[in-house]
């Protein structure tokens, strides 16, 4: 069942990805770093410069917020000082709660919830999460 | 001496013994300590900061001390126990004996992810998941879901006859047998496992499932058999790397080890074959 529905999911993306023709640079890091064919999800501008709110070095990508699969779920560059914690000056949440997500040297990214696979951007984290979450909540972690 | 065994090998009482002697760490509190530790170290480790469990030399080393802790706790119950290894090469099916009833329990339900049956199922009241990133609490798997296939004893081939331990910018970038074996470059082989597993071994909470231990003396062990086809390979660096462990660094948490303390599994342990 999780599989149809990671499937079916994904598909979406794929579909947006191909029809958008942004397989260039974010589809080919993903395509190297993840393991099941995981296909970002649109890059919406991911690339795009967030002037005076990036604290890391790169370009962070561009903020989104959205429903998927009943979920909201939002990102966006984090402003220094309240979270310490987000590796690549980005925060993202689901419902509300945060999502731990992290940035590799490659650009791709990962969460907590699936700390072991790549994704392209925030964006597809956070959808990857809601997946794998069906429905359940985040919980801070001590 | 502790002789770690192939899974596949082990007798019901090995089984039963190895079982019973986690229930109690879980029971006592002490097994969700280590979870704690691991997903602590999963948060903080980054490819441009400080890293020492993941995505950096250290990775193999730290968790070689990291299971050395988790067996001797496991000893400290039952001194007969040692860790079992799962050579994910062979036993490569969810039929495979490592997932059923008598030792970790097969797949999750469809509906919920919920491992349904063995002692490590949340309805026989022994196995409450504490340490999580979300509301449930119960064992969850999804065995071959995430990603199809484990990797094959080919894909080990070729990472194993990789010479050359880590390299440059000593992250999850590097190429090298480390960042191989890891998964985070190339054919994946750890990284692979943990996602095929699915669940919470797919989080940063992973150790939450038995199998944890399993997959990573199987890992621990591939670094051993590295080491055997490659005598003059060192582990690197060697010494003065910003944010990573060298040779001679102490790793956290226990700040008295270091990866050169760890290179030699026979002053702890051996294995059933070489």
């Amino acid at each position: 069942m999780s599989r149809l529905t990671r499937r079916s999911a994904l598909g979406l993306t794929a579909s947006a990805v191909a029809g958008l023709g942004l397989a260039g640079t974010a589809y080919a890091a993903t395509a190297s770093g993840s393991t099941n064919g995981v296909v970002p999800a649109a890059a919406d501008g991911g690339t795009g410069r967030m002037d005076g709110m990036d604290h890391t070095g790169h370009d962070a990508p561009a903020p989104f917020d959205e429903v998927y699969q009943g979920r909201r779920i939002q990102g966006a560059p984090a402003h220094g000082g309240a979270h310490g914690g987000h590796h690549g000056g980005y925060g993202v949440r689901i419902d509300g709660k945060e999502l731990h997500v992290m940035r590799n040297a490659d650009g791709t990214w990962i969460s907590v919830v699936n700390h072991y696979e790549t994704f392209a951007n925030p964006r597809a984290v956070a959808r990857a999460a809601v997946v794998e979450l069906q429905g359940a909540t985040l919980v801070p972690l001590a | 001496m502790t002789v770690r065994k192939n899974q596949a090998t082990l007798t019901a009482d090995e089984k039963r013994r190895f079982v019973n002697a986690i229930l109690t760490l879980k029971r006592n509190g002490t097994y969700d300590t280590f979870v704690t530790t691991h997903n602590a170290f999963i948060m903080s480790d980054t490819d441009d900061s400080d890293r020492v469990g993941h995505r950096s030399p250290s990775f193999l080393p730290w968790h070689r001390r990291f299971l050395l802790e988790f067996e001797q706790a496991l000893q400290a119950v039952d001194s007969t126990v040692a860790l079992p290894y799962w050579d994910w090469t062979a036993d490569r099916t969810t039929a495979s004996s490592l997932w059923a009833a008598d030792f970790l329990g097969g797949t999750g339900r469809s509906r919920d992810g919920q491992v349904m049956d063995g002692p490590f199922a949340s309805s026989g009241g022994k196995w409450t998941v504490n340490v999580r990133v979300d509301g449930r609490n119960y064992l969850r798997r999804a065995l071959g879901a995430g990603v199809p296939q484990l990797p094959t004893k080919a894909e080990v081939d070729s990472v194993l006859a990789m010479a050359t331990y880590d390299m440059a910018p000593w992250n999850s970038a590097s190429d090298g047998f480390r960042n191989h074996l890891e998964g985070w470059r190339g054919v994946n082989l750890h990284n692979r496992v943990h996602v095929w597993v699915g669940g919470q071994m797919a989080t940063g909470v992973s150790p939450n499932d038995p199998v944890f231990w399993l997959h990573h003396a199987f890992i621990d062990r591939l670094w051993a058999q590295w080491q055997e086809r490659h005598p003059a390979s060192p582990y690197l660096p060697a010494a003065g790397t910003a944010n990573v462990v060298d040779l001679r660094d102490t790793m956290r948490p226990w700040n008295n080890v270091t990866p050169a303390d760890m290179l030699d599994h026979k002053k702890f342990y051996t294995f059933d074959a070489a």
